[in-house]
């Protein structure tokens, strides 16, 4: 089981390059963009007892981690049936 | 029952299932000592992942740093939960792929060199010895505490069960007890939670209770708490940061690329079935950890009250100190909570102010040991707090002494010094370095170095700044090659033990510090702590410049990185 040819690995892999930055930036926006730099802005919004920053910093950014990861999981398998080289 | 007879029972019934797993999972061949046969499901290696990541630290001691740090806290809560995500997407199902079974091994064969695998074995043994060390004092210090037996036998029955399931089952052993394992670890720390919050803010959920309003009240728990911490002169909590914003920054980086780089993690990964099994497994493993990284904030937010409530039940009116509650009596025994009456009244004063404060030591452990007793839950609760930490040490401890012990065996024996060793000498010379690994680690145990208290530091620095960025440009460029790695690892490595040692003297010995440790010293501002990460850029960046100057690497390893970029024929991990 292997590609049909080197454009299909190309791209396999550029797809998932792609697939993989999308979600990188997005884990880079919860985490250090609303947990740390815009932390103080977010904040004067308030949800419940949580301001958004702090709650971005100590919960949400945790729920994102876990969401992506399976977004991940799933666009990955779709990629390899797509291209043929899923595990049998 | 008394609390010490119930704590026997419960930490003792504990111990007997570990033991149990470990006469049921014993291994016959190498792959089940290094991988545990290569058959693990994703769901359950998820869990296994989540108590070989979850130290006596994060059951410990991160609630009561977060309930002192407040909203500085967080870089513990984003660092070692991100890094999973980079874990997930750049190193497990490659790695995977490869199909062998330990890190180094990818290292030498992907970098076809003896000399990059053996730089490998050093870094990984570094980082995790420092880590375990970490762990046989979280054993010891939980039997004192609990048990009232003394720290060196207590440490002593800490190995003794550990020697049992380790050697004798190798990673199949670990992998079933790190699921029970997970199992009593998550029970003891959910339940404290679920009643702390229900007294203070009626829900039980702990992740909303943090968001809720008292009881009695439509004060919300979190603005109440801001409001109690500046009346004594404490910064707010929710905005209370940790130094500056970079170094925030740079610090919730370190501790997630330390995260995706630490070997004990990612040798989890080479036991399940199939490449599409690790990235999905890794999102598992993050699951299981969220629910104690979610729940832990609550339980930094509420202990915090509860302490404070307790000290100064109305505002302006202290606790009298002959009327303080038993678990007070209880914990000023163990030195973790100490009173000076600095005004002679008889009363407890708690104040930012150093001159006026009389709780001269709260230990941040307290809020996760004395959590029950505070909030006066049954002693069940007490008991089964202990037998968690116990598990959180032991799971984390056995992870890492795998990790340690098949790079003595596999990377070492039978990769350097002995290739034709069979399969059967390979199995006993594992088991031979796993006794050898426990017993360094319960020495340095009994007589912590003084690098120990530097342990995490060193740990995550050296995974961040040597193994995390090999693995990867192992993996994203084909044209990486032999020199270009060797010197990246060499650079990065150097960079940060420097950084750290100015600071807090070599081998972390004070005297040798050519710096002081302070703020006004370090480089941006940024702790040495958190300096992984830079020692990761400089990594990134040394590897890329030597390797377009040298040549590069050999056809068989490009087509090498073709084959792990593609899960199709990865099939079970070979012996080789």
């Amino acid at each position: 089981m292997a590609f049909k040819n080197k454009e299909d690995a190309a791209a396999y892999w550029s797809a998932n390059v792609r697939l993989m930055l999308t979600l990188l930036v997005v884990w880079f926006v919860v985490s250090f963009g609303c947990g740390v730099i815009l932390v103080d802005v977010l904040n004067q919004i308030q949800i419940g007892g949580y301001k958004l920053g702090f709650w971005f910093a100590q919960q949400g950014s945790i729920y994102t981690f876990v969401v992506l990861i399976f977004v991940y999981a799933k666009k990955m398998g779709q990629l390899d049936r797509k291209f043929g080289v899923e595990e049998k | 029952m008394d609390l010490q007879t119930l704590t026997y029972i419960v930490v003792g019934m504990t111990f007997a299932l570990y033991i149990g797993i470990a006469i049921w999972a014993r291994a016959g061949s190498t792959k089940d000592f290094y991988i545990a046969g290569g058959g693990v499901h994703p769901v359950a290696n998820g869990m296994a992942t989540a108590a070989d990541w979850m130290s006596a630290a994060s059951f410990i001691s991160m609630a009561g740093m977060i309930a002192f740090m407040g909203y500085g806290g967080s870089v513990f809560l984003m660092g070692w939960t991100g890094g999973f995500v980079l874990l997930a997407m750049l190193l497990a199902p490659y790695l995977r792929k490869f199909g062998k079974f330990t890190v180094p091994e990818f290292i030498g064969d992907r970098y076809y060199s003896k000399a990059a695998r053996i730089v490998a074995v050093v870094c990984l043994i570094i980082a995790s010895v420092t880590y375990v060390i970490g762990q046989m004092k979280g054993i010891g210090v939980a039997f004192s505490r609990f048990l009232e037996v003394d720290y060196g036998s207590g440490l002593l029955v800490g190995m003794g069960i550990v020697f049992v399931y380790a050697v004798l089952g190798g990673m199949k052993g670990i992998t079933y007890t790190q699921i029970a394992q997970y199992c009593v670890l998550i029970f003891a720390y959910t339940i404290p939670a679920i009643f702390i919050s229900l007294n203070l803010t009626g829900n039980p959920i702990p992740q909303l209770g943090l968001g809720s309003t008292m009881v009695g009240s439509d004060t919300f728990l979190l603005d109440r708490l801001d409001q109690v911490v500046t009346e004594l002169g404490f910064h707010e909590y929710t905005t209370q940061s940790r130094l500056s914003q970079l170094n925030m920054f740079v610090y919730t980086m370190s501790l997630m690329i330390g995260t995706a780089g630490l070997p004990h993690v990612i040798i989890r990964f080479f036991t399940v079935p199939k490449v599409a099994d690790a990235r999905s497994s890794a999102g598992w493993a993050l699951v299981f950890i969220a629910i104690l990284y979610t729940t832990a904030p609550a339980v930094a937010a509420m202990a915090r009250m509860n302490f404070m409530n307790t000290i100064e039940p109305n505002k302006g009116e202290y606790m009298v100190y002959d009327e303080r509650p038993q678990w007070f009596k209880n914990w000023e025994k163990t030195g973790l909570l100490a009173f000076e009456d600095k005004n002679g009244d008889g009363k407890v004063q708690y104040s930012a102010d150093k001159t006026v404060n009389e709780m001269v030591t709260v230990d941040n452990d307290i809020m996760v040991l004395a959590n029950p007793e505070i909030a006066r839950l049954p002693n069940w609760v007490i008991a089964l707090v202990a037998a968690g930490g116990l598990a959180a040490a032991l799971s984390t401890a056995a992870g890492l002494l795998l990790a340690i012990a098949s790079a003595i065996s596999h990377d070492l024996c039978k990769g350097v010094f002995m290739p034709d060793i069979s399969e059967k000498s390979e199995l006993m010379a594992s088991r031979i370095a796993m006794a050898g690994a426990i017993g360094v680690a319960g020495y340095l145990g009994f007589n912590p170095p003084d690098f120990a208290a530097g342990t995490v530091a060193l740990a995550f620095g050296l995974a961040a700044s040597s193994i995390f960025p090999v693995l990867m440009m192992g993996i994203f460029s084909k044209r990486m090659n032999k020199e270009g790695a060797i010197a990246g690892m060499i650079a990065g490595i150097t960079v940060t033990l420097l950084y750290v040692f100015q600071h807090k003297g070599i081998m972390f010995v004070a005297s040798t510090a050519f710096l002081g440790d302070l703020p006004q010293n370090w480089f941006l501002g940024i702790e040495p702590n958190a300096f992984g990460a830079v020692g990761a850029v400089v990594n990134f960046v040394v590897a890329f410049a030597v390797s377009r100057v040298t040549q590069a690497p050999p056809e068989h390893v490009q087509e090498m990185v073709e084959s792990i970029r593609m899960p199709a024929g990865a099939g079970e991990a070979q012996a080789h």
